[in-house]
């Protein structure tokens, strides 16, 4: 029956071409341009860390020793603070996070020095963050303590100063100071960067530089404090810092902290840890407002700073409100169409046809647009990714159609139609047989 | 023109013409508030920086340590000065649209509790005040002995020049010369006031404004090092930066040069608004594609109804209508149509608006977006109509005697 269906639906949109060409267009798109920016927010509002960004909390500490009004604390913290959490060891894991610009020289190379962004952090970081390895592996804790003069790359990095060779062993430096390559990082592109964000709440909706590569050199932080020294940059400060660059006793806050829990029971205990940390800090007079403290997870964190570039939301409502238009405009085509039909469904009634079956006739219809208007869209979603990609922006060169996306577009597509075909269909199968009939 | 008429046919179709009216209505809106986006962006994207742009470029270079600041300065200015065509090559430590080093708080108090803003302190040396073509509307000028060499981030006190806005926020209504800003500790007295001076991100949403700087004079030194503003004539600006970035090489060989930093101001504003740009031109598209789609429906449903109504058209024909009266009924329909679409679709708009201003933080929908959204569709429905309405008024009477 179905068969019989698609046979009378591919006859009908045969017979009048101009009207069926409308409407697939009029679907194509309003799908091309929705699936575009789905496809766009689904890559950047993703979770970077499926499957662990449930276990990664982000630790806050309201350093601010001023009883000003301030609602939330500053997105990163002193380095008192951050030091005395990661080294209390509390978590299963614990990391500090800093970048900073680093003056990068390759001795075994005839490359002019580079201007990199380094990562400093510590060992837990690869293990926490699951950042995969082409060579090497991560340093080790002792490392951490005793500031070894280590460091991995990028293997972007990698392949600009070895040609992609394995380069552990090798020796880089790093403004005045020759740290050995422990380690080289296989491609790494998360989507945001998420470890280290922060003050996505004060840029206005303009945070596609969250989406850039992550750094390409890591080193730890203990030593990055001596071979990076007065190139750190602080988030904000209560005073101006004695030595520009140099933060360790500054009342500045520009360290990130995260921590891995993984079990509620350690959330739970984390969480009365900060507190009490945060409590005897006030003891010690060191801070304002030691109730205010946050440890939220990776997905909210993200959600709080808003890394979602205001555009790029605005872009997706445009997009629907446009496809709704498309709707509309294809409800009224279909009406016009199933109705301009009343004596050929008058017949059909006459000989038998049940209104249910005149229904699923129209619906079948409908759909055969809705599949034509979702090839369509997929050719001009294609298309509309191709433009994003070459629009300059950090997460250009990420953006692509996957396998769910692409499904995603003709259900979008067929579900479209027949939502569009649900109204028109119903009035046709009201058609009544006998009043068609005597006019023919 | 008899409407009543008209408005009886219509009823007899009711749900065809609420869907028109509908899409004419989501038009109405989507087209209101995406012109309003629209003049939004191009606005933020004209937004005067108070320097002279088409005249200047800025040279970004890092790499070198404290030690080796006052002579790589030394040695960058003598080198900027020898390319023909440079009128001035000076210090500066934020540069319009681009790297913004002196984002400070401010207090107008010493003891730090009268909170004034953040603003940006522009730290230059001698000649960059000059080169920026700051306009003095109030005070002095600054001098050579108000440029003094300085350690630590930023001088401990200094004779500044004031933009007027910024002015006009920290004390309303009172002469600005003389008053003195705090940075924790350190003062800076307030000797000039220039006419406009914007931040390097004009769009920055912390507690500023746009027109909230300040320059500081100091004499290059270690924290005042490696960003140079050169100014030249516009039509030499290009090839001037070309052999200013060749010169880093020559005179500077141990330093890295910032590639994408070292611009003309005029390239950085352009990155700087690329992505409103973008957006500009997207929404141009959606609202080319809108009214098209619109318009494809609106003939879509007039060619149904046409020859839905060639036997009554036949039959009017015969009974004495003109092919004017039958070319106007159909223009008339498709005005009230689109009229009553317009009606909701202010509404919409309106509440469109609402939930823009409520996300975005846009400004309220001027009125006058209303009307001329009003004209565009009736324009665009009136345009969409005559097809199938001249194919109608083409009809011949003779169809009234056919049967069928």
């Amino acid at each position: 029956m179905f068969a019989y269906y698609l046979d009378l639906a591919l006859r009908s949109l045969k017979r009048n071409k101009v009207l069926t060409a409308l409407m697939v267009l009029a679907i194509a798109v309003g799908i091309g341009a929705s699936m575009t920016t789905l496809t766009v927010m689904h890559l950047l509002s993703g979770d970077p860390l499926p499957g662990r960004s449930d276990k990664l909390f982000y630790a806050q500490v309201d350093d601010n020793p001023l009883p000003e009004k301030q609602t939330e604390p500053m997105d990163v913290m002193t380095y008192q603070s951050a030091m005395d959490l990661w080294s209390a060891h509390q978590a299963d894991r614990q990391t500090i996070i800093v970048d900073s610009p680093v003056k990068l020289r390759a001795p075994d190379t005839t490359l002019p020095p580079l201007m990199p962004s380094m990562l400093s952090t510590t060992a837990d970081f690869f293990a926490m963050f699951d950042v995969p390895f082409r060579y090497g592996g991560p340093w080790r804790a002792e490392d951490d303590a005793a500031r070894s003069r280590v460091a991995i790359i990028s293997s972007d990095l990698n392949d600009k100063l070895f040609g992609g060779a394995n380069s552990v062993g090798r020796t880089l430096r790093l403004r005045e100071t020759d740290v050995r390559i422990v380690g080289v990082l296989a491609p790494w592109r998360p989507s945001p960067r998420f470890y280290n964000i922060a003050g996505g709440r004060f840029s206005g909706g303009k945070t596609a530089d969250y989406y850039g590569r992550p750094q390409d050199v890591f080193t730890p932080f203990s030593s990055a404090l001596e071979i990076n020294d007065g190139n750190f940059y602080q988030y904000s400060c209560w005073q101006l810092p004695p030595s520009p660059g140099h933060l360790q006793n500054a009342p500045c806050v520009w360290l990130a902290v995260w921590v891995q829990l993984d079990s509620p029971a350690k959330v739970a205990s984390f969480r009365r840890f900060l507190d009490g940390y945060a409590a005897q800090q006030q003891a010690l007079g060191r801070i304002a407002r030691p109730q205010n403290t946050r440890l939220r997870n990776l997905v909210e964190w993200l959600d709080y700073q808003g890394v979602v570039p205001s555009d790029v939301r605005l872009q997706a409502w445009l997009a629907f409100g446009f496809l709704a238009i498309c709707l509309f405009n294809t409800i009224g085509l279909l009406l016009a169409k199933f109705l301009r039909r009343g004596g050929e469904i008058g017949v059909r009634r006459a000989l038998g046809a049940s209104r249910g079956a005149i229904f699923q006739q129209c619906l079948v219809e409908a759909g055969m647009i809705g599949l034509l208007g979702g090839l369509g869209g997929l050719l001009l979603t294609l298309l509309g990714l191709s433009l994003v990609r070459r629009q300059p922006v950090a997460f250009a060169d990420m953006v692509h159609l996957d396998a769910r996306m692409f499904a995603l577009t003709f259900a979008l597509a067929i579900a479209t139609s027949l939502l569009a075909g649900l109204l028109p269909a119903l009035r046709a199968s009201r058609v009544a047989p006998g009043l068609q009939l005597k006019t023919l | 023109m008899e409407i009543q008429p008209i408005l009886a046919a219509l009823r007899k179709h009711r749900l065809a013409t609420l869907l028109i009216a509908l899409e004419i209505a989501l038009a109405c809106a989507v087209l209101c508030n995406a012109c309003f986006l629209i003049a939004n962006r191009m606005d933020a994207m004209r937004v005067n920086s108070g320097v002279e742009e088409a005249s200047l470029a800025t040279l970004q270079i890092s790499g070198f340590d404290e030690k080796q600041a006052s002579d790589v300065n030394a040695r960058m200015l003598a080198g900027l000065r020898t390319i023909p065509g440079v009128q001035s090559a000076s210090v500066l430590n934020s540069i319009p649209f681009g790297e913004h080093r002196g984002r400070v708080g401010i207090t107008t108090d010493p003891e730090g509790k009268q909170f004034g803003g953040v603003i940006e302190l522009y730290l230059g040396g001698p000649g960059s005040a000059e080169a920026m073509g700051l306009k003095l509307v109030a005070g002095r000028a600054l001098q050579a002995d108000d440029y003094q060499p300085f350690t630590g981030v930023f001088p401990s006190s200094a004779p500044v020049l004031m933009a007027r806005e910024l002015a006009e926020h920290l004390w309303p209504g009172a002469d600005p010369l003389g008053k003195v800003i705090w940075v924790d500790k350190w003062s800076y007295r307030v000797v000039g006031i220039v006419d406009h001076l914007a931040t390097p991100a004009p769009d920055w949403a912390g507690r500023s404004a746009p027109g909230w700087s300040a320059f500081v004079p100091a004499q290059p030194g270690p924290s005042l090092a490696g960003s140079y503003l050169i100014k030249a004539p516009p039509a030499d600006l290009d090839r001037v930066l070309r052999d200013a970035r060749a010169l880093v090489a020559k005179v500077a060989p141990d330093t890295v040069l910032d590639q994408e930093g070292s611009q003309t101001i005029g390239d950085l504003r352009a990155q700087f608004f690329q992505q409103d740009r973008i957006m500009a031109f997207m929404l141009v598209g959606v609202i080319v594609a809108l009214l098209l789609v619109t318009a494809l429906g609106i003939v879509g449903l007039a060619s149904f109804w046409v020859q839905q109504r060639r036997k009554q058209i036949g039959i009017r024909r015969a009974i004495g209508a003109t092919r004017g009266d039958i070319l106007r009924y159909f223009q008339t329909e498709n005005f009230l149509i689109v009229s009553g679409g317009i009606g909701l679709g202010m509404v919409m708009a309106f509440g469109l608006n609402l939930a823009l201003m409520k996300f975005y933080e846009l400004p309220h929908l001027p009125l006058h977006y209303l009307p001329i959204g009003a004209a565009a569709l009736w324009t665009l429905g009136q345009i969409a109509v005559l097809g199938p309405a001249l194919r109608a008024a083409a009809v011949p009477p003779v169809v009234a005697t056919r049967s069928g």
